[in-house]
């Protein structure tokens, strides 16, 4: 019904809604377009780097141009595609699976979008204006400090705003979990990706302000003259590394544990069983982020710290293989006894079983410290964290966008070209990445823009190479989906998978307001249980009433389009005196849509009650 | 301890001879051939959490396979409904349990390893190398000696030779995967490492930690050679004349345009300490040019002319007057006679 009333709005008016949206479900569709651009980007990036290292001695890019492509690689993947990609899939669902009408604070969801944005499109506008940072998406001092040009200053001023937008984002989901519940769902009743998703939140609450206070020191070194970092003058560069890792080894929590959300409700849903193991998964999740901030320097083994932080780290870090292995072996347990639908999301999922055990497992190996010598740094790690981060990540959230795009959309995903994007990027993916276990064991260190002839690295880059064009053409092959499903896809029912969460006990996609009336919850899969007592649907837990909605607001936008202006301001400040206009110009739109934000009381409207009855489900 | 390890490993090598013979890399430069004492302490390392993990793995996908063949919707199962089933307390605390104890066998030997590669005491009576890193070269200093080399760095085979690594610029890493696991050579704190290569050889380095354009053109040798070539060697080294003129009367003029051009400014030959560029002592046996080239007078002409064409980024361009290819030549004639020793990266076969 909604979507046959858009079709017939104009593209002004979609625009100006998706602009101003406070909703957590337009939010997410944002994000989802906003990251899965930066993902075809970061993509593209990769295919030159794969390119590059087709031949030994190969100069289709240059050494410099090189560096600035694999720094954008990392930092794009990381910042700008897995995070957004991951708050998409946040957005779409965790509202309407504890039952709640939208987040908790609708103006700070948006605002977290254009922040991220704007970030984003600063960091790649400096492509545009004298190159792009060229220091590692790691941004390592004293080479991001010496680095010429402006590159690093985008690095620092873009992550810095979408880092804010991060936060914020965590932020919000924490107070949504905490408070907007429905009846009866307690926390050992929530879905499991809520559960990983409040983790998460959390990981995010502690881990991004390290990284914000690393990149102000960097910031400060680079455009205002400080030596924090500068060991000449008596600074310190190690501290950047901690600072950095204190943030980037939760980072890869963060970008992991809602995945292993997904793919618990996939698994459960798609085997008809009750994840196994509830309790035990929630508190492995729990365990996993605890442990996940005491093993950053497992990072800098190589750095020097002396063999007693060397081997407590090794330790800290080996003890998180217990509750990733006890994580696995819980999605096994589920599916065994079950009754295992295989579709495009199923598929996802088991490909994500031996790919990231084998991700895990080299993990153990990385973090035994001796052998860890010779992997450091070299195409070993690279493979490991590719193992990880695609195997786990990016099957996940492609496992999620199959389960849960009629639920954002409406439509069902076409099947064949599903699995065929499957199939073509799980091949592509073990051709490009399995043997570059044994490039970097063989002598091949990471970041390398090229490697010489007759030391026999030749074969494993060129298999590699032929894989990462596998990987892309799975990736067009989504795309192509995408798009065909919003032109010709099949509609969904409210229920397609027969789901036993909340979600699917409302339309597809639900209407604005989500639920009419808060449902009752009775027990952890909700929906399940009403479905095996015979009643198939949720008991309401209130009589129908008025609906409060927030109003929209085009303030986020104008918020996040000022600190853009202002980190140009920010960055181009050390050589010309024009750009204080900009610095200020833009710090005054900010600080003003603040103000107009702060003084103008927005109560938001009601549905009134006669109108949900007029509305038939 | 170093019994069991020893007996897996060779059964693993023998196991995987032919694996390894065919994928394990080149000789010398691989981490899969193990020469040195540190590479020989990673390896087993390498080979046991190998073992342990592919054992994991197997486990993992008996169960996923068996699952897979076994619990697949089959027809007429449409309503058939799985037992919902909420835990297995016995089965959880094994799958708890044994992986701990799989981890503990891991963890006593690397933390054992660990020890024992960062032991010290040694040091006093060693050989000591200073090891500078620079964008994009490395330099060393035989510490007490009076010897200065740059991109060959000469060790006696058999023995412990200490580094003392530092960067003048930004961060790199030391690292030579055929003799030992890499170490960061950072710009405010000495680090300190040791190597120990079992047989005579010339063993490649590289740079290991992402230093700018030519990161991965910042290679060098170890060239380990006997206790005897080395005691030579050094001696040669130290009795250098840097003045000495060359026969060659081309070399001769080379000499000098050497001094015009300013090369100097940047480049000793002789012991005199650490400059803006490598000490040039003993470049005619350099095993390479600039770490990565022939060591050919075509090549060496045109680093000569047009070093960024080489090395993209390295702080030789443009620092310097220009020269002739001519003018070139001929400095390259006095560069290749720099030999000052017999014992060369050939004497270490
Ligand atoms: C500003 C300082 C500077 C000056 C002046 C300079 N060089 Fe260099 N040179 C360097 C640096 C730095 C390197 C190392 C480059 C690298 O590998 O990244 C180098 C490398 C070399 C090498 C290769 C050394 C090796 O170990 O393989 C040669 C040969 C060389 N320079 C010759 C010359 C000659 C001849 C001149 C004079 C015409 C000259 N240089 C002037 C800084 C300088
Ligand atoms: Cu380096």
């Amino acid at each position: 019904m909604s979507t046959a009333a858009s079709q017939k709005r104009g593209f002004g008016t979609v625009l100006w809604d998706y602009l101003t949206t406070v909703d957590h479900k337009k939010i997410a569709h944002l994000y989802l377009f906003g990251g899965g651009f930066f993902f075809l980007l970061g993509g593209l990036e990769a295919l030159a780097i794969r390119i590059q290292l087709l031949q030994p001695e190969n100069d289709f890019v240059s050494a410099g141009f090189y560096n600035e492509i694999l720094t954008m690689h990392g930092t794009t993947m990381i910042f700008l595609a897995a995070m957004p990609l991951i708050f998409a899939i946040m957005n779409a669902v965790v509202p309407l699976q504890i039952g709640a009408r939208d987040v908790a604070f609708p103006f700070l969801n948006s605002l977290g979008f254009w922040l991220f944005l704007f970030g984003g499109l600063l960091l790649n506008c400096s492509w545009f204006l004298g190159g792009a940072p060229d220091a590692g998406w790691t941004g390592y001092v004293p080479l991001s400090i010496t680095s010429p040009g402006h590159g690093v200053d985008f690095y620092v001023m873009g992550l810095q705003i979408a880092g804010a937008g991060t936060l914020i984002g965590g932020i919000n989901f924490l107070a949504t979990i905490v408070t907007m519940r429905a009846p009866g769902m307690t926390y050992m009743r929530m879905p499991l990706f809520s559960w990983t998703t409040f983790i998460t939140s959390i990981l995010i609450l502690f881990a991004f302000p390290a990284l914000t206070v690393g990149l102000f020191l960097l910031m400060f070194d680079r455009m205002f003259g400080s030596a924090f970092f500068d060991v000449g003058l008596g600074g310190n560069a190690i501290i950047w590394q901690h600072l950095f890792w204190i943030f980037g080894h939760p980072e890869v929590y963060i970008l992991i544990l809602p995945l292993f959300g997904v793919f618990s409700e996939v698994i459960s849903t798609f085997s008809k069983k009750r994840l196994f193991g509830y309790t035990a998964m929630v508190f492995a999740t729990i365990l996993i982020a605890f442990l996940g901030f005491m093993v950053w320097a497992h990072h800098m083994f190589a750095v020097g710290l002396g063999p007693v932080a060397n081997s407590i780290f090794s330790l800290a870090t080996m003890a998180i293989a217990v509750p990733t292995g006890i994580k696995i072996f819980n999605w096994l347990a589920t599916m065994w006894g079950g009754r295992i639908t295989i579709n495009s999301a199923m598929l996802w999922t088991l490909g994500f079983i031996p790919t990231f055990t084998i991700g895990g497992m080299t993990g153990v190996m990385v973090a035994s410290v001796v052998a860890d010598y010779q992997y450091h740094d070299s195409y070993f790690v690279v493979a490991h964290f590719h193992y990880v981060i695609v195997g786990g990540t990016v099957f996940g959230i492609f496992a999620a966008l199959h389960y849960w795009w009629p639920k954002m959309f409406g439509r069902v995903l076409n099947e064949a070209m599903g699995k065929l994007t499957f199939w073509t990027f799980f091949i592509g993916f073990h051709l490009t990445f399995f043997i570059q276990h044994f490039l970097g064991l063989m002598g091949m260190p990471r970041r390398y823009w090229t490697y010489l002839e007759g030391q026999q690295l030749d074969l494993g880059n060129q298999i590699s190479t032929v894989g990462a064009f596998f990987m892309a053409f799975g990736v067009i092959v989504f795309v192509i989906n995408a798009i065909y499903t919003a032109v010709k896809g099949e509609k969904a029912a409210d229920d397609p998978w027969d789901g036993r969460t909340l979600e699917w006990s409302i339309a597809s996609p639900p209407a604005h307001y989500n639920f009419k009336q808060m449902p009752l919850v009775r027990g952890l899969d909700a929906l399940w249980i009403e479905k095996m007592e015979g009643k198939g649907r949720l008991t309401p837990a209130e009589p129908l009433g008025d609906i409060h909605m927030p109003n929209s607001s085009f303030l986020p936008f104008m918020m996040s389009l000022g600190l853009f202006i202002a980190g140009l301001g920010f960055i181009y400040q050390v050589n010309y005196n024009w750009a204080y206009i900009l610095l200020f110009g833009g710090m005054a739109i900010m600080l003003g849509s603040m103000l107009a934000r702060s003084l103008k009381d927005d109560h938001g409207y009601h549905i009134p009650k006669d109108e949900l009855e007029r509305e038939v489900d | 301890m170093k019994g069991w390890m020893g007996k897996i490993r060779a059964f693993c090598l023998l196991g995987l001879t032919a694996f390894v013979l065919s994928a394990c890399g080149k000789e010398n430069l691989t981490a899969l051939d193990p020469k040195g004492y540190g590479a020989d302490q990673s390896f087993n390392l390498i080979i046991l959490t190998t073992i342990v993990m592919l054992f994991v793995l197997a486990v993992v996908m008996v169960v996923y396979t068996i699952v897979l063949i076994r619990y697949r919707k089959k027809k007429g199962q449409k309503d058939y409904i799985p037992k919902q089933v909420e835990g297995n307390k016995t089965l959880e605390t094994v799958w708890t349990v044994i992986p701990i104890i799989l981890l503990l066998i891991i963890a006593v030997p690397t933390i054992t390893a660990t020890f024992d590669l960062a032991d010290e005491s040694a040091a006093s009576d060693s050989l000591n190398v200073q090891v500078t890193g620079n964008q994009y070269w490395w330099h060393f200093n035989y510490e007490g000696q009076e010897i200065q080399t740059s991109q060959d760095l000469y060790i006696p085979v058999g023995e412990k030779v200490y580094l003392n690594m530092k960067s003048s610029d930004v961060i790199h890493s030391f690292w030579v995967p055929a003799i030992s696991g890499k170490m960061d050579v950072n710009p405010e704190n000495e680090n300190t490492m040791y190597i120990e290569a079992h047989e005579e050889g010339v063993y490649w380095g590289k740079c290991a930690e992402f230093c700018g354009p030519s990161h991965s053109l910042m290679d060098f040798k170890v060239v380990a050679v006997s206790q005897d070539e080395f005691d030579q060697w050094a001696q040669d080294m130290q009795n250098v004349d840097p003045e000495a003129e060359p026969e060659d009367a081309v070399a001769q003029e080379g000499q000098s345009l050497f001094q015009e051009k300013n090369c100097m400014s940047c480049h000793a030959i002789g012991s005199s300490p650490a400059q803006i560029g490598p000490n040039l002592t003993d470049f005619g046996n350099r095993s390479k040019l600039a770490g990565v080239e022939d060591l050919t007078k075509e090549n060496l002409v045109q680093w000569i002319t047009d070093p960024e064409s080489i090395k993209p980024g390295n702080k030789m361009t443009g620092n310097y007057p220009e020269v002739s290819d001519d003018e070139a030549g001929k400095i390259a004639e006095y560069l290749l006679q720099l030999k000052p020793t017999d014992i060369t990266p050939e004497s270490a076969q």
